[in-house]
This record gives C-alpha cells, structure tokens and sequence, in this order.
C-alpha cells in the first residue's frame, strides 16, 4: 500500500512537469494554430541557460528559475518576429516545418555551446530533502514540483476566464477574424501568447532540470511526451492538459514501476485509446480539421 | 511528350555508364541518392499527393533495414528474399501503424506518426538481444543473387539502380492511374472527395500502406548497401530529414523527391568535410526553402524555364503586348 503511495506522489509530480512543459505548447497551439515543434527547444535552452547560471554565474537555483525562462521569452520574441510573423500568408503548415527547420538549428546551436555531456543540475539546498509523510519518505522537490504545477494551472485558469486578456484570447481561439475586426490587434496577440509559450517552455526546462538532467536529443524526447499530453487532453483546452498530463504521468510511473521495458508502449497505447475512444482529447474541443 | 521520354531515357543511360565514368567515391554516393531517393519517393506518396504531412516514415525505413539485416543474418543473404520480405513487413507494420493514423488529419496526423517512430525507435534501442540495441546490427552478409555474389559495389549498384527504376516506375503508374487521383482529389479537398462518394479513409489507408512498404523497400537497401544498421535510422532525425528532402525538392511531382535527396546527399557531403554542424546547415537551408521557395527545387526550376507561368513574366508579356499595339 505504502509502495503504491509513494509512486502515485511520484505520478503526480511527473505529471505536474509534464504540465508545466506542455501547456505552453498547448496554449500557442490553441491560439496560433502552429504546432511549435521548437517547443523542446525552447524547453532545452531554459534548462541550459539555468545550467550555466547556477554552476557558473550565481549559485542559486531560484534566481535561475525567474530568469532563465525570461532569456526563453526573450528568445522566442525575436522567434516569433523574425520567423513567424513574416510567414503568417505561408500556412500553418509551413510554419510548423518552420519551427521543425528551427529545432534542427537549436539542436546544433546548444551543443556547440554546452557540448555533448550529459549535464545535471544540484537540487535547491532547502528541497533537497526528503520529507516524512504517512511512514514515507518524499523527496521535497517532488512535492515542490506538485505545488508549482497547481499554482501554474490556477494561474493560467483565472488569466483565461478572470481576465480581460485571458477574454481576448478565447475569443481569438473561437473565431479570429471576427476579433481582429472587433480591433484588436491579433498580431500583437500571437506574438504575446508566443512569448508567453516560450517563457513556460523556458520554466518548464528549469524545475524539470534536477530532476531529468541535460542531455542532448533531450528536446525530442520532451516534445514528444508533450504532444502525447496534448494529443490526450484535446486542443486548446488548459483543462485537458492538465488532465491528461496527470494521467500520463501516473501511467508512464507505474508502467515503469510495474513493467520498465513496456513503460513508453503503456503512454502510446494510452494516446491510441483516447484517439480511437474520443478523438478531441479527454477535455478537448471539436478539433479544427485542417 | 516524346521529350520527356528522351530525358528519362539519358537520365537511365547516365545512371548505367555511371560506374564507368566515377571513381568508387562517388559511385557510392549515387547508391546512397538512390537509396534515399526511393524513401523520398514513397513519403511523397503521402505529402506530396494525399496530403498527409508524415514525422515518423523513418519507422517503415528502420523497419525494413532491420528485417533485412536480421533476415540475411539469420536466415538468407539471398536478395530477393530479403526485399521482398523486408516490403511485406514494412507493409504489415504500416497497415498496423496506419490504422490508427489515417483516422486523424492535419497536425494530429503529424503528431501520431512521430510517435509511433519513436516507439518503434525506443524499442530497437532497448532491445538489446534482437536489435542490437544502441550498436545495432553489424557484419551483415553480403547479398548474393542467386549464385550471384553481390559484395562488388558496381554489382551492388546496379541491383540499387533496378530497384530504383522499377520503384520510380511503378510511383509514376500509380499516381498516374484512377486511385492516384482519388489521392490527390483527397489533398484538394477531403470533404468534397467524400461529398462525391469515396471512402477517403480507404484511399488513405492504402496510401499510406504503400508508403510504409516502398520505405521498408528502401531500409532495406540501406542496410544491405551499408552492411551494418544503428538505431539511428529509425530515428527523428530520419524522418525530419527524408520529409526535408521531400519538400526542398518539391512536394506532389515525381522527380522533386529525388532532387531533393541529391540535393541533400551532396550537400552534407561537401559540408561535413569543412564541419560537424550539419544539422544546423540542414535547418538553415531548410528554413531558407519554406521561407522563400516553398514550390521546392521543382516549382522554383519550372519558374525559371516556363516563363509563362509566374506573374513577372506575365507583365512582361503584357509589357510587349502594350508595345505591339502602340506600334501598330
């Protein structure tokens, strides 16, 4: 009973990072209707940028975690600028193999600067214990990492359905034109909510970095369990994602509690189900067929 | 017409004498356009004229390499037997793969085909006693066909060179043929093509099954050409670059695919001897394409030498037509 406790804390703490990675992805995809396979990317510098910060600049690991993610943001400002802006008239379709043209760059760009090793970052002095709850021992930074997901969900909740910007930007999820010609400034929108994209890819990277390490091809692996997430929890919809990114990481924890070898099949097999049972995710709305 | 079949015929002519006028070098790096030209030629099946933007076709390749090399290891070196068995089980595992997928369109399509690869990639590479694991599979015997030994690489070429011709061949029949234009109708508009009475799930279905085996085809050859197989040929990077290859040449025509592996083949080549970072040059070139000739190498080749088509020449020709009359 204790074992299973403990690896649904673990579950659910997966599941929280893989939130906290995913929902930027979801939120530019649901806005801009771009799939940004950059998004590991951007996720990989995040953990990087927070690399070199704590073993070389300052060592503290909270610094890192408000300001690597602002470099990210920063960076996907100009990406979107420079990239996606120009290249709207081109498609959808051309802009996701534009940020796949982009990824390919990343992948070369960050291993010229932080190499090949495998890198890890020290967990934060104050989380590095282990907590003692109901006779079990848990990690703090699990538990931290829980709390962070939470409060991100809340946050991106009441931005979405409390705020002025969050009405903007699911009205521009339901109908574009129409919101462009009630004036509001669409562009200025997707380059905000790109921006937005990129800083949670970037703080993604930094709590997930003590816990997954640094390594190269470390952007793919995390885009893909990504897109399983999002595939799962439906289009455009916070909610979903943070459902489905529960259930992806309990199920991929106990897969790998219970059967290692089969732990990847288990979270596929789970997509293939949800895709053939309810092909709009668990939460999603009518998928937008292109 | 009688053009264009003077130019296939010099292409094919070209091709054969190829062993007499390169040196080994550069014979074997035909083989290898070749090669990836045929796994360019079947994604398009996909891109090009259904429609289906495929991330994960590295899956069918890495699958036909490794049933060939585990079939000419443990069973029979013998050519035939491998390709063909090597196309019957990238088919099986397409008409697997492909049941799911073809239920989806757009991005999700994309999404699933990664994932599938990289679920057929993860295995190979745990699977240490099958697959080789991260080492792959090394040693391979050489082909024979028949009592013919195939281990001389100008023997070796010209079996690739076959098969390359026959599978080209065969591409054009296709798209050329009722179901090719089901699949391009399917491309245009999907909802009209079921408006009409077609099954385009079927259609797609079977687009992708054929895609899956002509890439398993082509996997094949790779291994056998090379003599050795690494997880790598099943992974992204892969499926990133054959789907690259299939759109700087230029997505929907039949020679795009291969210009588009020349192109590539020749490119990492020459830059690999001057540096390491080859998938930023990739990226690069390839950004470079969707930005400014999405058409590809085709559509930007066809631009240039029928100056009817675009609009610049256009005004040109108006230009004179405004001109004649003043003069008159």
């Amino acid at each position: 009973m204790d074992v299973i406790a403990a690896q649904l804390v673990n579950g659910v703490s997966y599941g929280m990072l893989l939130f906290v990675i995913t929902c930027g992805l979801s939120l530019v995809f649901g806005i801009l209707g771009v799939l940004n396979l950059a998004h590991g990317s951007l996720y990989m510098i995040g953990a990087y940028v927070a690399y070199t910060m704590t073993s070389q600049w300052f060592e503290n690991f909270w610094l890192a975690l408000i300001v690597a993610p602002l470099v990210v943001a920063v960076l996907s400002l100009a990406i979107e600028l420079i990239l996606l802006r120009p290249t709207y008239h081109l498609g959808h379709l051309s802009q996701v193999l534009l940020t796949f043209g982009l990824a390919y760059v990343i992948h070369d760009v960050t291993s010229m600067i932080w190499g090949s090793d495998v890198l890890s970052i020290p967990l934060p002095p104050p989380l590095s214990e282990t907590l003692h709850l109901w006779n079990q021992d848990f990690p703090a930074y699990r538990l931290f990492v829980v709390a962070a997901g939470v409060v991100l969900a809340f946050c991106l909740w009441f931005v979405q359905e409390k705020t002025r910007w969050g009405a903007i930007i699911r009205a521009g999820l339901s109908d574009k034109e129409m919101i462009n010609a009630l004036g509001v400034n669409i562009k200025l929108v997707f380059t905000a909510v790109f921006l937005a994209g990129g800083y949670l890819a970037g703080v993604g990277g930094v709590i997930a970095s003590p816990i997954l390490g640094l390594y190269p091809s470390m952007e793919f692996q995390t885009l893909i369990l990504a897109l399983v997430v999002l595939v799962v929890g439906g289009l455009g919809s916070i909610a979903g994602t943070f459902v489905a990114s529960l259930v992806v990481g309990i199920v991929e924890t106990f897969g790998r509690f219970l059967v290692p070898e089969l732990s990847l099949f288990l979270v596929f097999g789970l997509m293939v189900v949800i895709l053939i049972c309810k092909p709009d995710g668990l939460l999603g709305k009518q998928v937008v067929r292109h | 017409m009688n053009k264009r079949m003077f130019i296939s015929a010099a292409a094919i002519l070209l091709l054969a004498a190829a062993p007499f006028l390169f040196s080994l070098f550069y014979l074997n790096l035909l083989a290898e356009i070749l090669i990836l030209a045929i796994f360019a030629l079947s994604l398009n099946v996909l891109v090009g004229y259904t429609g289906l933007v495929s991330l994960g076709h590295a899956a069918f390749f890495g699958i036909g390499a490794y049933a060939s090399a585990l079939l000419s290891k443990e069973w029979s070196p013998q050519f035939l037997v491998t390709m063909l068995a090597s196309l019957l089980i990238a088919a099986i595992a397409a008409a697997i793969i492909g049941l799911f997928c073809v239920r989806v369109n757009g991005f999700y399509f994309l999404m699933l085909t990664l994932a599938f690869s990289q679920m057929i990639y993860s295995f190979v590479h745990q699977s240490t006693t099958l697959t080789g694991g991260s080492n792959g599979l090394s040693g391979l015997p050489s082909p024979v066909f028949g009592t013919l030994d195939l281990s001389h690489p100008v023997f070796l070429y010209y079996v690739i060179l076959l098969v390359f011709i026959v599978m080209y061949i065969v591409l054009s029949l296709m798209v050329k043929s009722p179901f090719g234009h089901v699949l391009i109708g399917i491309r245009e508009n999907e909802m009209r093509m079921k408006a009409i009475g077609y099954n385009t799930t079927l259609y797609k279905y079977a687009a992708f099954i054929i895609a899956g085996a002509i890439g398993g085809v082509s996997g094949a050859l790779y291994s056998t050409f090379n003599g050795f197989v690494s997880p790598n040929d099943v992974y992204w990077t892969m499926s990133g670059s054959v789907l690259i290859m299939v759109l700087i040449g230029g997505a929907g025509t039949m020679i795009g695919p291969v210009l588009g592996a020349a192109f590539i083949v020749v490119l990492e080549t020459i830059v690999s001897s001057y540096t390491t970072m080859w998938t930023l040059i990739i990226g690069g070139v390839f950004i470079l394409f969707v930005v400014f000739i999405p058409q590809g190498i085709v559509g930007f080749g066809r631009a240039l030498t029928k100056p009817s088509a675009n609009r610049l020449s256009f005004s040109r020709k108006a230009k004179a037509l405004v001109k004649k009359e003043a003069n008159q």
